[in-house]
Protein backbone atom coordinates (compact mmCIF):
# COMPACT_ATOMS: atom_id res chain seq x y z
CA UNK A 1 0.00 0.00 0.00
CA UNK A 2 1.42 3.43 -0.99
CA UNK A 3 0.60 6.13 1.55
CA UNK A 4 1.03 10.22 1.39
CA UNK A 5 0.83 11.65 4.14
CA UNK A 6 0.37 15.66 4.56
CA UNK A 7 2.78 16.08 0.83
CA UNK A 8 3.60 19.53 0.34
CA UNK A 9 5.77 20.86 -3.15
CA UNK A 10 6.88 24.50 -3.07
CA UNK A 11 8.70 26.46 -5.64
CA UNK A 12 10.23 29.72 -5.97
CA UNK A 13 8.41 31.63 -8.04
CA UNK A 14 9.79 35.60 -8.23
CA UNK A 15 11.24 35.19 -5.05
CA UNK A 16 7.55 34.54 -3.80
CA UNK A 17 6.73 30.65 -2.52
CA UNK A 18 4.12 29.12 -4.46
CA UNK A 19 2.77 25.84 -3.23
CA UNK A 20 2.18 23.48 -5.93
CA UNK A 21 0.56 20.69 -3.68
CA UNK A 22 -0.60 21.62 -0.51
CA UNK A 23 -0.97 19.06 2.36
CA UNK A 24 -2.24 15.89 0.30
CA UNK A 25 -3.22 13.16 2.25
CA UNK A 26 -3.93 10.02 0.20
CA UNK A 27 -3.89 5.92 0.55
CA UNK A 28 -3.31 3.38 -2.89
CA UNK A 29 -4.90 0.14 -1.81
CA UNK A 30 -3.37 -2.90 -3.46
CA UNK A 31 -4.32 -3.95 -6.39
CA UNK A 32 -6.53 -0.92 -7.64
CA UNK A 33 -6.60 0.66 -10.31
CA UNK A 34 -6.55 4.07 -9.92
CA UNK A 35 -7.13 7.36 -12.04
CA UNK A 36 -5.66 11.15 -11.00
CA UNK A 37 -7.48 13.75 -12.97
CA UNK A 38 -7.49 17.24 -12.74
CA UNK A 39 -7.06 20.97 -14.56
CA UNK A 40 -3.87 21.32 -16.17
CA UNK A 41 -1.57 22.78 -13.88
CA UNK A 42 -3.27 21.26 -10.49
CA UNK A 43 -0.12 19.24 -9.60
CA UNK A 44 -0.89 15.50 -10.87
CA UNK A 45 2.43 15.39 -12.46
CA UNK A 46 4.32 16.50 -9.61
CA UNK A 47 2.69 14.41 -7.39
CA UNK A 48 3.80 11.33 -9.55
CA UNK A 49 7.07 12.29 -9.41
CA UNK A 50 7.38 12.63 -5.92
CA UNK A 51 5.90 9.38 -5.51
CA UNK A 52 8.70 8.12 -8.12
CA UNK A 53 11.57 9.81 -6.19
CA UNK A 54 12.12 12.36 -9.17
CA UNK A 55 11.33 15.50 -7.15
CA UNK A 56 11.58 15.51 -3.23
CA UNK A 57 7.96 16.85 -1.23
CA UNK A 58 8.92 20.35 0.63
CA UNK A 59 6.62 18.68 3.25
CA UNK A 60 5.25 15.03 4.19
CA UNK A 61 5.76 11.72 4.08
CA UNK A 62 5.52 8.65 1.21
CA UNK A 63 5.17 5.23 2.93
CA UNK A 64 5.35 1.90 0.59
CA UNK A 65 4.24 -0.68 2.41
CA UNK A 66 4.69 0.74 6.01
CA UNK A 67 8.14 1.85 5.25
CA UNK A 68 8.69 5.71 5.32
CA UNK A 69 10.72 6.37 1.67
CA UNK A 70 10.29 9.96 1.98
CA UNK A 71 13.89 10.19 1.37
CA UNK A 72 14.74 7.19 -0.41
CA UNK A 73 16.22 7.54 -4.08
CA UNK A 74 14.82 7.28 -7.22
CA UNK A 75 17.24 3.83 -7.84
CA UNK A 76 15.73 2.20 -4.71
CA UNK A 77 12.22 2.82 -5.04
CA UNK A 78 12.51 1.57 -8.19
CA UNK A 79 14.37 -1.77 -6.67
CA UNK A 80 11.38 -1.51 -4.00
CA UNK A 81 8.87 -2.51 -6.34
CA UNK A 82 7.49 1.37 -8.30
CA UNK A 83 7.37 2.12 -11.79
CA UNK A 84 7.39 5.21 -13.17
CA UNK A 85 6.28 5.75 -17.06
CA UNK A 86 7.77 9.65 -18.26
CA UNK A 87 5.09 12.03 -19.82
CA UNK A 88 7.53 13.03 -22.28
CA UNK A 89 9.91 9.77 -22.75
CA UNK A 90 13.71 10.18 -22.74
CA UNK A 91 15.54 10.19 -26.07
CA UNK A 92 19.23 8.45 -25.89
CA UNK A 93 22.15 8.07 -28.51
CA UNK A 94 22.96 4.31 -28.76
CA UNK A 95 20.85 2.59 -26.30
CA UNK A 96 18.42 0.45 -28.63
CA UNK A 97 15.00 -0.02 -27.62
CA UNK A 98 16.11 -3.71 -26.83
CA UNK A 99 18.78 -2.21 -24.33
CA UNK A 100 15.80 -0.47 -22.33
CA UNK A 101 13.11 -2.95 -21.88
CA UNK A 102 16.52 -5.68 -20.89
CA UNK A 103 17.49 -2.78 -18.37
CA UNK A 104 13.69 -2.70 -17.34
CA UNK A 105 13.42 -6.32 -16.50
CA UNK A 106 16.64 -6.41 -14.33
CA UNK A 107 17.73 -9.55 -16.27
CA UNK A 108 19.25 -10.87 -19.57
CA UNK A 109 16.52 -11.66 -21.72
CA UNK A 110 16.38 -13.20 -25.40
CA UNK A 111 14.66 -10.87 -28.27
CA UNK A 112 11.91 -12.93 -28.22
CA UNK A 113 10.93 -11.99 -24.56
CA UNK A 114 11.76 -8.32 -25.52
CA UNK A 115 9.52 -8.37 -28.59
CA UNK A 116 6.56 -9.83 -26.72
CA UNK A 117 6.37 -6.55 -24.81
CA UNK A 118 6.69 -4.48 -27.85
CA UNK A 119 3.84 -6.42 -29.50
CA UNK A 120 1.73 -5.84 -26.32
CA UNK A 121 1.89 -1.82 -27.46
CA UNK A 122 1.21 -2.53 -30.52
CA UNK A 123 4.57 -2.26 -32.22
CA UNK A 124 5.90 -4.56 -34.86
CA UNK A 125 8.63 -5.97 -32.83
CA UNK A 126 11.13 -6.57 -35.85
CA UNK A 127 11.00 -3.00 -36.88
CA UNK A 128 11.64 -1.62 -33.53
CA UNK A 129 13.80 -4.03 -31.11
CA UNK A 130 17.18 -2.63 -32.90
CA UNK A 131 16.52 0.66 -33.09
CA UNK A 132 18.00 3.65 -31.07
CA UNK A 133 15.86 5.22 -28.91
CA UNK A 134 16.59 8.65 -30.61
CA UNK A 135 14.90 11.60 -32.50
CA UNK A 136 14.59 9.19 -35.23
CA UNK A 137 11.43 7.51 -33.34
CA UNK A 138 8.11 9.58 -33.12
CA UNK A 139 6.42 11.02 -30.25
CA UNK A 140 3.64 8.12 -30.30
CA UNK A 141 6.60 5.72 -30.74
CA UNK A 142 8.50 6.62 -27.95
CA UNK A 143 5.28 7.06 -25.83
CA UNK A 144 4.45 3.03 -26.60
CA UNK A 145 8.35 2.02 -25.82
CA UNK A 146 8.16 3.84 -22.65
CA UNK A 147 4.58 2.05 -22.05
CA UNK A 148 6.59 -1.65 -22.84
CA UNK A 149 9.85 -0.69 -20.27
CA UNK A 150 7.75 -0.14 -17.41
CA UNK A 151 5.10 -3.17 -18.14
CA UNK A 152 8.83 -5.21 -18.58
CA UNK A 153 9.39 -4.14 -14.88
CA UNK A 154 6.72 -6.22 -13.98
CA UNK A 155 6.18 -4.80 -10.21
CA UNK A 156 3.47 -3.73 -7.47
CA UNK A 157 3.09 -0.15 -8.35
CA UNK A 158 3.14 1.35 -11.83
CA UNK A 159 2.66 4.85 -12.12
CA UNK A 160 1.82 6.31 -15.56
CA UNK A 161 2.16 10.25 -16.17
CA UNK A 162 -0.82 10.80 -19.30
CA UNK A 163 0.07 7.86 -21.28
CA UNK A 164 -2.58 8.54 -23.77
CA UNK A 165 -0.42 12.09 -24.54
CA UNK A 166 0.90 11.52 -28.38
CA UNK A 167 -0.83 8.17 -28.86
CA UNK A 168 -3.15 7.80 -31.84
CA UNK A 169 -6.58 6.62 -31.70
CA UNK A 170 -5.86 3.08 -33.40
CA UNK A 171 -3.27 2.48 -30.42
CA UNK A 172 -5.45 4.08 -27.73
CA UNK A 173 -7.74 1.37 -28.01
CA UNK A 174 -4.82 -1.30 -27.34
CA UNK A 175 -3.58 1.14 -24.76
CA UNK A 176 -6.95 0.66 -22.58
CA UNK A 177 -6.31 -3.53 -23.13
CA UNK A 178 -2.60 -2.90 -22.28
CA UNK A 179 -3.84 -1.44 -18.95
CA UNK A 180 -6.58 -3.92 -18.32
CA UNK A 181 -4.04 -6.56 -19.07
CA UNK A 182 -1.29 -5.40 -16.62
CA UNK A 183 -3.71 -4.66 -13.58
CA UNK A 184 -5.23 -8.39 -14.08
CA UNK A 185 -1.80 -10.40 -14.74
CA UNK A 186 0.84 -8.73 -11.74
CA UNK A 187 -2.08 -8.12 -9.26
CA UNK A 188 -0.68 -4.82 -8.81
CA UNK A 189 -1.47 -1.63 -8.48
CA UNK A 190 -1.80 1.05 -11.12
CA UNK A 191 -1.65 5.08 -10.81
CA UNK A 192 -3.01 6.69 -14.58
CA UNK A 193 -2.80 10.49 -14.49
CA UNK A 194 -5.31 11.47 -17.21
CA UNK A 195 -8.21 13.59 -18.30
CA UNK A 196 -9.51 10.32 -20.88
CA UNK A 197 -13.04 9.04 -20.75
CA UNK A 198 -11.97 6.46 -21.63
CA UNK A 199 -9.47 5.62 -18.65
CA UNK A 200 -11.54 7.44 -16.11
CA UNK A 201 -14.36 4.65 -17.55
CA UNK A 202 -12.02 1.77 -16.19
CA UNK A 203 -10.90 2.91 -13.09
CA UNK A 204 -11.64 1.45 -9.47
CA UNK A 205 -10.76 4.77 -8.34
CA UNK A 206 -10.63 8.31 -8.69
CA UNK A 207 -9.08 10.64 -7.60
CA UNK A 208 -9.63 14.64 -8.76
CA UNK A 209 -7.20 17.19 -7.95
CA UNK A 210 -6.98 20.92 -8.44
CA UNK A 211 -4.70 23.70 -7.81
CA UNK A 212 -2.56 21.57 -5.80
CA UNK A 213 -4.99 20.04 -3.10
CA UNK A 214 -6.91 17.03 -2.85
CA UNK A 215 -10.58 17.94 -3.56
CA UNK A 216 -12.72 14.55 -3.90
CA UNK A 217 -12.03 10.54 -4.15
CA UNK A 218 -13.71 7.92 -4.59
CA UNK A 219 -15.39 5.02 -6.54
CA UNK A 220 -15.95 5.36 -10.55
CA UNK A 221 -19.72 5.38 -9.50
CA UNK A 222 -19.45 7.83 -7.05
CA UNK A 223 -17.00 10.14 -9.08
CA UNK A 224 -18.14 10.06 -12.71
CA UNK A 225 -21.28 12.08 -12.12
CA UNK A 226 -19.64 14.50 -10.10
CA UNK A 227 -16.93 15.23 -12.44
CA UNK A 228 -19.27 15.44 -15.39
CA UNK A 229 -21.80 17.57 -13.97
CA UNK A 230 -18.98 19.59 -12.39
CA UNK A 231 -17.65 21.16 -16.01
CA UNK A 232 -18.98 20.82 -18.97
CA UNK A 233 -17.50 17.93 -20.21
CA UNK A 234 -14.09 18.67 -18.63
CA UNK A 235 -12.51 15.43 -20.62
CA UNK A 236 -13.03 16.52 -24.14
CA UNK A 237 -11.36 19.76 -23.65
CA UNK A 238 -8.54 18.71 -22.40
CA UNK A 239 -7.79 15.35 -24.31
CA UNK A 240 -4.77 15.36 -26.25
CA UNK A 241 -4.89 11.96 -27.85
CA UNK A 242 -5.19 13.92 -31.18
CA UNK A 243 -1.56 15.69 -30.63
CA UNK A 244 0.42 13.51 -33.55
CA UNK A 245 -2.61 14.27 -36.19
CA UNK B 1 51.40 -17.14 -27.59
CA UNK B 2 51.65 -15.21 -24.06
CA UNK B 3 48.32 -13.81 -22.44
CA UNK B 4 49.49 -9.95 -22.63
CA UNK B 5 50.17 -10.44 -26.57
CA UNK B 6 46.95 -12.44 -27.03
CA UNK B 7 44.91 -9.92 -24.89
CA UNK B 8 46.55 -6.70 -26.76
CA UNK B 9 45.75 -9.02 -30.07
CA UNK B 10 41.94 -9.48 -29.41
CA UNK B 11 41.23 -5.52 -27.99
CA UNK B 12 42.79 -4.06 -31.17
CA UNK B 13 42.08 -6.60 -33.87
CA UNK B 14 39.36 -8.95 -32.56
CA UNK B 15 41.79 -11.71 -32.92
CA UNK B 16 42.05 -15.19 -31.23
CA UNK B 17 44.65 -16.81 -33.26
CA UNK B 18 46.66 -16.60 -36.44
CA UNK B 19 43.88 -14.65 -39.22
CA UNK B 20 42.94 -16.06 -42.01
CA UNK B 21 43.91 -14.44 -44.97
CA UNK B 22 47.03 -11.89 -45.28
CA UNK B 23 48.44 -10.52 -42.39
CA UNK B 24 51.18 -8.97 -40.69
CA UNK B 25 51.90 -8.84 -36.99
CA UNK B 26 54.42 -6.56 -35.46
CA UNK B 27 55.65 -6.52 -32.09
CA UNK B 28 58.10 -4.37 -29.74
CA UNK B 29 59.62 -3.16 -33.57
CA UNK B 30 59.79 -6.68 -35.33
CA UNK B 31 57.42 -8.63 -37.98
CA UNK B 32 56.22 -11.86 -36.03
CA UNK B 33 54.32 -13.41 -38.74
CA UNK B 34 53.65 -12.43 -42.27
CA UNK B 35 51.22 -13.96 -44.48
CA UNK B 36 50.77 -12.35 -48.06
CA UNK B 37 48.32 -14.27 -50.21
CA UNK B 38 47.52 -14.28 -54.30
CA UNK B 39 45.79 -10.94 -54.45
CA UNK B 40 47.42 -9.18 -51.34
CA UNK B 41 51.24 -9.17 -51.27
CA UNK B 42 52.68 -7.65 -48.22
CA UNK B 43 56.60 -6.22 -48.71
CA UNK B 44 58.56 -5.02 -45.57
CA UNK B 45 60.72 -1.83 -46.41
CA UNK B 46 64.29 -2.73 -46.45
CA UNK B 47 65.23 -0.66 -43.45
CA UNK B 48 62.23 -2.21 -41.63
CA UNK B 49 60.22 0.62 -40.83
CA UNK B 50 57.12 -0.33 -42.48
CA UNK B 51 55.38 -1.93 -45.27
CA UNK B 52 54.25 -1.72 -48.90
CA UNK B 53 50.93 -3.34 -49.42
CA UNK B 54 49.95 -4.29 -52.53
CA UNK B 55 45.88 -5.32 -53.29
CA UNK B 56 46.00 -6.34 -57.17
CA UNK B 57 43.11 -4.76 -59.01
CA UNK B 58 39.78 -6.58 -58.86
CA UNK B 59 40.13 -8.23 -55.44
CA UNK B 60 36.90 -9.13 -53.60
CA UNK B 61 35.50 -9.92 -50.14
CA UNK B 62 39.86 -10.16 -48.73
CA UNK B 63 40.74 -9.20 -45.52
CA UNK B 64 44.33 -8.01 -44.32
CA UNK B 65 45.11 -7.74 -40.75
CA UNK B 66 48.42 -5.78 -39.40
CA UNK B 67 47.85 -5.31 -35.96
CA UNK B 68 51.15 -3.70 -34.04
CA UNK B 69 51.89 -4.63 -30.92
CA UNK B 70 54.43 -3.28 -27.73
CA UNK B 71 55.05 -4.85 -24.62
CA UNK B 72 58.48 -3.37 -24.14
CA UNK B 73 58.49 0.02 -21.59
CA UNK B 74 60.25 2.35 -23.62
CA UNK B 75 60.19 1.50 -27.26
CA UNK B 76 59.37 4.65 -29.78
CA UNK B 77 58.77 3.87 -33.19
CA UNK B 78 57.68 5.30 -36.06
CA UNK B 79 55.85 2.89 -38.80
CA UNK B 80 55.25 3.88 -42.71
CA UNK B 81 52.51 1.29 -44.23
CA UNK B 82 51.29 2.20 -48.13
CA UNK B 83 48.86 0.50 -49.22
CA UNK B 84 47.95 0.65 -52.82
CA UNK B 85 44.58 -0.69 -53.25
CA UNK B 86 44.06 -1.27 -57.17
CA UNK B 87 40.92 -0.87 -59.18
CA UNK B 88 37.55 -2.72 -58.66
CA UNK B 89 38.70 -3.96 -55.34
CA UNK B 90 36.61 -4.75 -51.98
CA UNK B 91 38.41 -5.01 -49.30
CA UNK B 92 38.50 -4.67 -45.47
CA UNK B 93 41.91 -3.66 -43.62
CA UNK B 94 42.25 -4.51 -39.72
CA UNK B 95 45.04 -2.60 -38.21
CA UNK B 96 44.93 -1.05 -34.88
CA UNK B 97 47.73 -0.87 -31.78
CA UNK B 98 47.96 -1.97 -28.77
CA UNK B 99 50.46 -1.26 -25.99
CA UNK B 100 51.15 -2.99 -22.45
CA UNK B 101 53.56 -0.47 -20.60
CA UNK B 102 54.31 -2.36 -17.88
CA UNK B 103 57.38 0.13 -17.03
CA UNK B 104 58.71 2.86 -16.31
CA UNK B 105 59.45 4.32 -19.71
CA UNK B 106 57.15 6.01 -22.09
CA UNK B 107 56.02 3.44 -25.19
CA UNK B 108 55.01 5.23 -28.49
CA UNK B 109 53.86 4.10 -31.41
CA UNK B 110 53.81 6.55 -34.60
CA UNK B 111 52.14 4.43 -37.35
CA UNK B 112 51.65 6.37 -40.93
CA UNK B 113 49.55 5.21 -42.83
CA UNK B 114 48.73 6.02 -46.90
CA UNK B 115 46.57 4.84 -48.76
CA UNK B 116 46.12 4.49 -52.82
CA UNK B 117 42.73 3.76 -53.51
CA UNK B 118 41.95 2.74 -57.18
CA UNK B 119 39.03 3.43 -59.56
CA UNK B 120 35.82 2.24 -58.35
CA UNK B 121 37.16 -0.24 -55.05
CA UNK B 122 35.75 -0.20 -51.84
CA UNK B 123 38.13 -0.06 -48.63
CA UNK B 124 36.53 -0.50 -45.21
CA UNK B 125 39.45 -0.07 -42.37
CA UNK B 126 39.53 -0.23 -38.75
CA UNK B 127 41.59 1.18 -36.61
CA UNK B 128 41.48 0.09 -33.07
CA UNK B 129 44.01 1.80 -30.41
CA UNK B 130 44.35 0.25 -26.90
CA UNK B 131 46.60 0.33 -23.90
CA UNK B 132 47.33 -1.41 -20.71
CA UNK B 133 49.58 -1.58 -17.88
CA UNK B 134 50.03 -0.24 -14.91
CA UNK B 135 53.56 1.48 -14.94
CA UNK B 136 54.45 5.18 -14.54
CA UNK B 137 55.26 5.28 -18.40
CA UNK B 138 53.22 6.94 -20.77
CA UNK B 139 51.26 5.19 -23.72
CA UNK B 140 51.39 7.65 -26.89
CA UNK B 141 49.93 6.90 -29.83
CA UNK B 142 50.05 9.56 -33.11
CA UNK B 143 48.70 7.87 -36.09
CA UNK B 144 48.60 9.73 -39.23
CA UNK B 145 46.30 8.83 -42.31
CA UNK B 146 46.54 9.79 -45.71
CA UNK B 147 44.09 8.86 -48.23
CA UNK B 148 44.05 9.65 -52.30
CA UNK B 149 40.78 8.46 -53.60
CA UNK B 150 40.46 7.96 -57.28
CA UNK B 151 37.23 8.42 -59.20
CA UNK B 152 34.43 6.31 -58.03
CA UNK B 153 36.13 4.80 -54.91
CA UNK B 154 34.32 4.60 -51.53
CA UNK B 155 36.31 4.62 -47.86
CA UNK B 156 34.48 3.92 -44.44
CA UNK B 157 37.42 4.34 -42.05
CA UNK B 158 36.42 3.64 -38.21
CA UNK B 159 38.73 4.75 -35.66
CA UNK B 160 37.95 3.63 -31.69
CA UNK B 161 40.30 4.45 -29.19
CA UNK B 162 37.88 3.93 -26.08
CA UNK B 163 40.72 3.01 -22.81
CA UNK B 164 44.21 3.08 -21.98
CA UNK B 165 46.50 5.83 -24.70
CA UNK B 166 47.68 8.60 -22.24
CA UNK B 167 48.40 10.88 -25.40
CA UNK B 168 47.15 10.74 -28.68
CA UNK B 169 47.41 13.35 -31.90
CA UNK B 170 45.33 11.97 -34.78
CA UNK B 171 46.08 13.42 -37.99
CA UNK B 172 44.13 12.54 -41.31
CA UNK B 173 44.23 13.81 -44.76
CA UNK B 174 41.91 12.93 -47.17
CA UNK B 175 41.93 13.89 -51.36
CA UNK B 176 39.13 13.04 -53.35
CA UNK B 177 38.54 12.96 -57.02
CA UNK B 178 35.44 12.32 -59.23
CA UNK B 179 32.91 10.58 -57.61
CA UNK B 180 34.82 9.10 -54.54
CA UNK B 181 33.02 9.06 -51.06
CA UNK B 182 34.70 8.71 -47.89
CA UNK B 183 32.56 7.96 -44.18
CA UNK B 184 35.05 8.29 -41.54
CA UNK B 185 33.55 7.53 -37.62
CA UNK B 186 35.45 8.43 -34.83
CA UNK B 187 34.91 7.08 -31.53
CA UNK B 188 37.02 8.59 -28.67
CA UNK B 189 36.88 8.19 -24.71
CA UNK B 190 39.42 9.75 -22.54
CA UNK B 191 40.24 9.54 -18.79
CA UNK B 192 42.21 10.39 -16.22
CA UNK B 193 45.10 12.89 -17.33
CA UNK B 194 44.95 11.80 -21.15
CA UNK B 195 44.90 14.14 -23.59
CA UNK B 196 43.73 13.69 -27.44
CA UNK B 197 43.98 15.44 -30.64
CA UNK B 198 42.07 14.66 -34.14
CA UNK B 199 42.82 16.79 -36.92
CA UNK B 200 40.60 16.13 -40.06
CA UNK B 201 41.92 17.82 -43.10
CA UNK B 202 39.23 16.45 -46.29
CA UNK B 203 39.78 18.16 -50.12
CA UNK B 204 36.77 17.10 -52.37
CA UNK B 205 38.33 17.75 -55.44
CA UNK B 206 36.41 15.56 -58.26
CA UNK B 207 32.42 16.75 -58.91
CA UNK B 208 29.92 14.66 -56.92
CA UNK B 209 32.60 13.84 -54.06
CA UNK B 210 31.95 13.80 -50.57
CA UNK B 211 32.99 12.90 -47.24
CA UNK B 212 31.19 12.51 -44.08
CA UNK B 213 32.78 12.79 -40.57
CA UNK B 214 31.15 11.55 -37.47
CA UNK B 215 33.12 11.63 -34.50
CA UNK B 216 31.53 10.48 -30.97
CA UNK B 217 33.89 11.99 -28.02
CA UNK B 218 33.69 11.38 -23.72
CA UNK B 219 36.18 13.20 -21.76
CA UNK B 220 36.17 12.14 -18.35
CA UNK B 221 37.94 13.15 -15.06
CA UNK B 222 40.52 15.78 -16.36
CA UNK B 223 40.87 14.71 -19.63
CA UNK B 224 41.50 16.77 -22.85
CA UNK B 225 40.01 16.60 -26.47
CA UNK B 226 40.07 18.72 -29.31
CA UNK B 227 38.50 18.14 -32.22
CA UNK B 228 39.36 20.01 -35.42
CA UNK B 229 37.61 19.36 -39.08
CA UNK B 230 38.39 21.12 -41.78
CA UNK B 231 36.42 19.87 -45.20
CA UNK B 232 37.28 22.16 -48.38
CA UNK B 233 34.80 21.81 -51.29
CA UNK B 234 36.61 22.70 -55.05
CA UNK B 235 33.27 21.81 -56.79
CA UNK B 236 29.63 20.42 -56.88
CA UNK B 237 30.42 18.40 -53.43
CA UNK B 238 29.18 17.32 -50.59
CA UNK B 239 30.80 17.58 -47.16
CA UNK B 240 29.16 16.93 -43.29
CA UNK B 241 30.91 16.69 -40.06
CA UNK B 242 29.33 16.27 -36.36
CA UNK B 243 31.19 16.33 -33.23
CA UNK B 244 29.47 15.00 -30.32
CA UNK B 245 30.81 15.19 -27.06
CA UNK B 246 29.56 13.91 -23.54
CA UNK B 247 31.55 16.00 -21.47
CA UNK B 248 31.91 15.65 -17.27
CA UNK B 249 33.59 15.86 -14.00
CA UNK B 250 36.55 18.21 -15.24
CA UNK B 251 37.42 17.56 -18.93
CA UNK B 252 38.00 20.11 -21.37
CA UNK B 253 36.09 19.51 -24.78
CA UNK B 254 37.28 21.81 -28.05
CA UNK B 255 35.72 21.50 -31.34
CA UNK B 256 36.84 23.35 -34.36
CA UNK B 257 34.98 23.78 -36.93
CA UNK B 258 36.48 24.70 -40.33
CA UNK B 259 34.86 24.50 -44.02
CA UNK B 260 35.82 26.58 -47.17
CA UNK B 261 33.46 26.33 -49.93
CA UNK B 262 35.75 27.29 -53.33
CA UNK B 263 32.80 26.46 -55.60
CA UNK B 264 29.03 27.87 -55.31
CA UNK B 265 28.22 24.19 -56.04
CA UNK B 266 29.83 22.98 -52.85
CA UNK B 267 27.57 21.75 -50.03
CA UNK B 268 29.31 21.73 -46.72
CA UNK B 269 27.53 20.99 -43.08
CA UNK B 270 29.04 21.37 -39.86
CA UNK B 271 27.76 20.11 -36.62
CA UNK B 272 28.64 20.09 -33.31
CA UNK B 273 27.33 19.56 -29.73
CA UNK B 274 29.25 19.35 -26.68
CA UNK B 275 26.84 18.83 -23.38
CA UNK B 276 27.07 16.69 -20.35
CA UNK B 277 24.86 13.98 -19.96
CA UNK B 278 21.11 15.16 -19.96
CA UNK B 279 20.02 14.79 -15.99
CA UNK B 280 16.51 12.79 -17.73
CA UNK B 281 18.01 10.14 -19.39
CA UNK B 282 20.21 9.58 -15.71
CA UNK B 283 16.54 9.88 -14.35
CA UNK B 284 15.23 7.54 -16.72
CA UNK B 285 17.14 4.73 -16.16
CA UNK B 286 17.37 5.05 -12.63
CA UNK B 287 13.65 4.51 -12.52
CA UNK B 288 14.23 1.28 -14.10
CA UNK B 289 16.62 0.50 -10.95
CA UNK B 290 20.34 1.28 -12.05
CA UNK B 291 22.25 3.36 -9.88
CA UNK B 292 23.42 6.96 -10.60
CA UNK B 293 26.67 5.52 -11.41
CA UNK B 294 25.34 2.22 -13.53
CA UNK B 295 23.03 4.88 -15.60
CA UNK B 296 26.07 6.92 -15.99
CA UNK B 297 28.29 3.96 -17.22
CA UNK B 298 25.04 2.58 -19.38
CA UNK B 299 24.69 6.26 -21.58
CA UNK B 300 28.09 6.28 -22.12
CA UNK B 301 28.56 2.89 -23.30
CA UNK B 302 25.47 3.38 -25.79
CA UNK B 303 26.87 6.59 -26.90
CA UNK B 304 30.11 5.04 -28.02
CA UNK B 305 29.22 2.16 -29.12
Amino acid sequence: MLELRNISFDVDENSKTKGILKNINLKLEDNKFVVVTGPNGGGKSTLAKIIAGIEKPSGGQIFWNGEDITEMSVTDRAKAGISYAFQQPVRFKGITVFDLIQLATGKHINVEKACEYLSEVGLCAKDYIRREVNASLSGGELKRIEIATVMARNTAMTIFDEPEAGIDLWSFQNLIHVFEKLHQQNHGSIMIISHQERILNIADQIVMIADGQLRDMGTREEMLPKIFGQIDRPVACECKYYENH
Amino acid sequence: MDEIRLQLLKEVAGLHDIPEGAYNIRENGQSIGRQSTEEIEIVPMEDGSGLNIYVKPGTKKKSLHIPVIISQSGLSEVVYNNFHIGADCDVTIIAGCGIHNGGSADSRHDGIHSFYIGENSRVKYVEKHYGMGDGNGERIMNPETNVEMAKNSYMEMETVQIKGVDSTIRKTHAKLEEGAKIVITERLMTHGKQTAESYFDVTLDGEDSGANLISRAVAKENSYQKFVSRIIGNTACNGHSECDAIIMDHAKIEAVPELTANSTEAALIHEAAIGKIAGEQITKLMTLGLTEAEAEEKIVEGFLR
